[in-house]
């Protein structure tokens, strides 16, 4: 109830202030849903929207498997986490614009260097978070494991992922918005649709309702997948936790 | 620096089931000067019998028994276990998957051969019937002491070994479990190697004592015990324990 009562507070500032400034560069709530709605009816936006979330699932699955192998890698072997550490810490500090425009270069101006451009960015806070998990890994359990000669698989199954289920929701978590923002620039400087390739064009012609109707739709999409696929998931790997007596 | 092997008993029957022989074993220290836990020990165990390990705290008791269960394979000498043997283990925290439920705790430590075996006597005798379905957050510490128990005994295995798994129980519960233990270990004929730091308990359950000395840790007493065990009453446990205690404290005086 608060948090309803805090988005109709919001939209309602909204409101008085576009009308009190009665300006082309702030139109109202109003006006923002009738563009909305003439976008959706004319398959424009469910169209661009499903560009964009295609690059954003695509590379959120790599950043995250490449991630967590990477991530679990080092975390266990002291020697390859000393040996890889340098080229994290290069990797977190490269900034997203580089690395896009380094893809997009050498790759050229394609889908798979959009991807991988965005996955890339990604990378390096899935490594830093599943290799503090790994790190957290109990070495008693793991002992237990050989002393019953628990398969690779087994342990895998029942005694890795697990542990690591709260490292991977965490990663996930702040992942997913990482993504979708950086998925944007991409679109912008080098993709023919998407999202991020309409804000630019409304840009260039101050089309306002354009730009808000396209961010707050892509804004609720997210929240969407965030409380119907990852707060599921979240609570169904910690469930054993919720009995605690 | 380690030699170790694991062969295959040479007979059958009344052969040793574990022979194990530990001239060093030491590990570095956090400010990495070697620490010598054990020198020169001698263990051997026949097939069926029960054996316990006595000694002081921190005496190097659980170093002694994770090599024996070949996991640690760092150590100078020998270890000969039959490699077919299954190996069933009782650590001395319950050690189990807090994000599994109890049944499927016991069941994953289950070789494939056994997946799918029925539960539900195991269950009964430790009691357990009631609770395999609960996360092991949701029990007492004696409840997954009893589940520890059970998954080392659901594997059916050749060879089993305990870490003082009766040690911040209290009195009753402990007495219970160590019944429970001692019936199906009769029950099953397991080579069973057992660590205390409780003499009475040991006496209750084992066929043989090995009495340890502190740091580094060798064998200073070796006794059979009769009668056979389980044929023991408690005043019996009483007088035999207070004979030990005194060959062992003459023992040690002499070494």
């Amino acid at each position: 109830m608060p948090r309803f009562l805090s988005l109709v507070v919001l939209v309602a500032a909204w409101a008085i202030t576009a009308a009190l400034a009665q300006s082309r560069l702030l139109p109202g709530p109003l006006a923002v849903g009738a563009t909305t709605l003439a976008e959706i009816r004319s398959g424009e936006l469910p169209f661009q929207m499903a560009c964009t979330l295609g690059r954003v699932i695509g590379s959120f699955a790599i950043a995250m498997i490449l991630g967590s192998i990477a991530g679990y890698a080092m975390g266990r072997s002291k020697t390859l986490d000393r040996f890889a550490d340098s080229w994290l810490v290069v990797l977190i500090n490269m900034p997203a614009l580089v690395v896009i425009i380094f893809a997009y270069i050498w790759i050229g101006l394609n889908e798979t260097a959009a991807i991988l451009a965005v996955a890339i960015n990604k990378l390096p806070n899935v490594i830093v978070v599943m290799r503090e998990g790994a790190r957290a890994l109990d070495p008693e359990i793991d002992e237990m494991a050989s002393a019953f000669q628990f398969t690779r698989f087994k342990k895998l199954r029942h005694v890795v992922i697990p542990q690591l289920a709260p490292y991977l929701a965490a990663s996930s978590r702040s992942g997913l918005s990482i993504v979708w923002k950086i998925v944007l620039v991409v679109e912008l400087l080098g993709r023919p649709n998407g999202v991020g390739f309409v804000l630019g064009s409304a840009f260039s012609l101050f089309d306002m309702a354009k730009i808000l109707s396209y961010a707050i739709c892509f804004i609720v999409l997210m929240l969407v997948i965030e409380g119907f696929v990852v707060q599921p998931l979240e609570r169904r790997a910690n469930r054993w936790r919720r009995r605690l007596a | 620096m380690s030699c170790n092997r694991l062969n295959d008993a040479q007979t059958a029957g009344d052969a040793a089931l574990l022979e194990l022989r530990i001239d060093a074993k030491s590990y570095r220290s956090a400010d990495g000067t070697p620490v010598e836990v054990v020198r020169g020990l001698k263990l051997r165990l026949e097939a069926g019998s029960f054996g316990a390990l006595i000694g002081p705290s921190g005496c190097g008791k659980t170093t002694i028994l994770r090599i024996a269960a070949g996991l640690d394979a760092d150590f100078r000498g020998e270890l000969q276990r039959p490699r077919s043997g299954r190996l069933g283990m009782v650590f001395q925290e319950p050690r189990l998957l807090a994000w599994r439920t109890v049944e499927q705790n016991i069941r994953l430590a289950l070789p494939a051969e056994r997946a799918g075996v029925d539960l539900t006597d195991l269950a009964e005798i430790l009691g357990l019937r009631d609770h395999l379905a609960r996360y092991p957050g949701e029990l007492s510490l004696g409840l997954a002491r009893r589940v520890a128990i059970a998954r080392a005994f659901a594997v059916d295995p050749d060879f089993l070994l305990l870490d003082e798994p009766f040690v911040s129980l209290d009195e009753a519960t402990a007495d219970r479990l160590r019944n429970e233990l001692a019936a199906l270990t009769t029950r099953t004929e397991v080579t069973t190697l057992f660590v205390t730091h409780d003499l009475p308990e040991a006496v209750q359950l084992a066929d043989r004592l090995f009495f340890l000395s502190d740091r580094p840790t060798r064998i200073i007493l070796e006794k059979e015990l009769s009668p056979s065990r389980g044929m023991r009453s408690k005043d019996m446990v009483a007088s035999i324990s207070d004979e030990m205690r005194a060959l062992a404290a003459q023992a040690e005086r002499s070494n």
